[in-house]
């Protein structure tokens, strides 16, 4: 043992460690990771994901409407194309992002301005109620069950 | 199985039972030992048997150098918690028979590793504000004495502090998940600093500049009973971007919580406290 009564080592055990986190640690997707979340997280990360699906389809749309300046027979032929089942489900699935994006937007507001703080499960469920209904309503109009 | 390797958590009560093994895929961590990776190991279980029972087990019968923090084995001290198939949990009061026959056991997530299980815990009491009060009263009659007793040589003496603010005046009273007449009072002290909501949170996994939801949650519970803390400095710590504003409404600290703290619904308070204002001060200002 030293003169100073110091363990051997003890110089060594005082300094700092590198810093190791599990898996990749706190990333900009770190809010992606499902496992072991409830209907808060899941409603986050859908929230997000549907917010740039959103965002994706604005652009997309801008681009669709461009197609105008080219003329008439672009616009015709390319309204054929969309105007296939295929491509409709596809509207559908906008619709959905879109009433989720909304309904839990809504709930968000609430929730977090601290209004309807206890309510936001029943809001979940409402909202989440309230947007199949309008997703049914919308597939069954948009694919031509209902005309 | 040895003699000596019965199911930890008490003896199985059926033969059935005393057959049932569960497989711990169990993280692992040592400093300067290849990075991390996942080991199995195969435990009996019995009906009553914990994840933290099972880990000690682990530790007493198949490799001594497992590291895991525990204490006082019945959900009290906070110090067991981890993510047990990717949710948080107290370990102590985890029983394994809500799970599968595959348990991944890893150490709490958005905290640095130490150690196998044992994360830092520096990074979680940094978080809090610099005011967070030490001594607190942990129950209040009607008549506002707080009735907490204890003893000081050989006399009694009744603690006489500030009573917290009644249940009926606090605007998370309606609604609130437990009985009114089963919680008298809303109160941080029920906290017990585990961990598991900074674990749980999703904003929290993507920024680590974030203070989380214990520490919003102790600064709301600041604004409740100050003792001699400025409202102004708790509302001006919270009221940043990576304080109060950086929480997306997730949740899940108020689901991971195992002490019933509440503190999603306290960060909400704390916004519409800086949104809407107060009750009006002794002079009548905001």
């Amino acid at each position: 043992m030293s003169a100073t009564n110091e363990l051997p080592g003890t110089a060594e055990r005082e300094q700092p460690g590198p810093i190791h986190h599990k898996g990749p640690g706190p990333s900009e997707s770190g809010w992606l990771d499902p496992r072991g979340r409830g209907h808060g997280g899941r409603a986050l990360a859908l929230h997000r994901i549907t917010g740039l699906v959103i965002v994706a389809y604005l652009y997309l749309h801008l681009g669709v409407l461009s197609m105008l300046l080219i003329g008439p027979s672009a616009w015709s032929s390319f309204l054929s194309l969309v105007t296939a089942k295929s491509f409709l489900a596809l509207e559908v699935v906008l619709i959905a992002a879109v009433l989720f994006h909304g309904l839990n937007g809504i709930r968000v507001a609430f929730v977090g301005s601290g209004i309807a703080v206890t309510r936001e499960r029943t809001l979940f469920w409402a909202g989440t109620a309230i947007g199949t209904v309008a997703v049914i309503f919308a597939a069954l109009h948009i694919l031509g069950a209902l005309s | 199985m040895s003699p000596d390797e019965h199911p930890p958590g008490g003896p199985a009560v059926t033969s059935t039972a005393q057959d049932d093994t569960r497989r711990f895929r169990v993280y692992r961590y040592k400093r300067g030992d290849g990075g991390e990776r996942f080991e199995e190991f195969d435990v009996p279980v019995g009906p009553h048997t914990t994840v933290l029972d099972a880990l000690r087990w682990i530790q007493r019968h198949r490799d001594p150098t497992l590291a895991l923090r525990h204490s006082c084995l019945h959900a009290s001290c906070g110090t067991c918690g981890m993510q047990v198939d990717g949710r948080e949990e107290l370990a102590c009061v985890c029983s394994v028979q809500e799970h599968g026959s595959e348990i991944t056991v890893e150490p709490l997530a958005n905290l640095p590793v130490l150690t196998d299980l044992v994360v830092e815990m520096n990074g979680f009491f940094a978080r809090f504000p610099h005011e967070h009060p030490i001594i607190r009263s942990s129950a209040a009659t009607e008549d506002g004495h707080n009735g907490e007793v204890h003893l000081e040589g050989e006399h009694e003496v009744i603690l006489d502090l500030p009573s917290p603010v009644p249940l009926y005046h606090h605007p998370l009273h309606h609604n609130h998940r437990a009985a009114p007449a089963a919680v008298d009072f809303v109160r941080l002290e029920d906290c017990i600093e585990c961990g598991l909501c900074l674990s749980a949170c999703p904003v929290a996994a993507t920024s680590q500049e974030y203070v989380g939801p214990a520490a919003l949650a102790a600064a709301e519970r600041l604004l409740e009973e100050p003792r001699g803390v400025r409202r102004e400095d708790v509302l001006a710590w919270a009221d940043r971007p990576e304080g109060v504003w950086r929480c997306h409404v997730g949740l899940e600290c108020t689901r991971a919580c195992p002490a019933d703290a509440i503190p999603a619904e306290r960060i909400m308070a704390l916004r519409r406290e800086l949104t809407f204002g107060g009750p009006d001060d002794e002079e009548g200002k905001r």
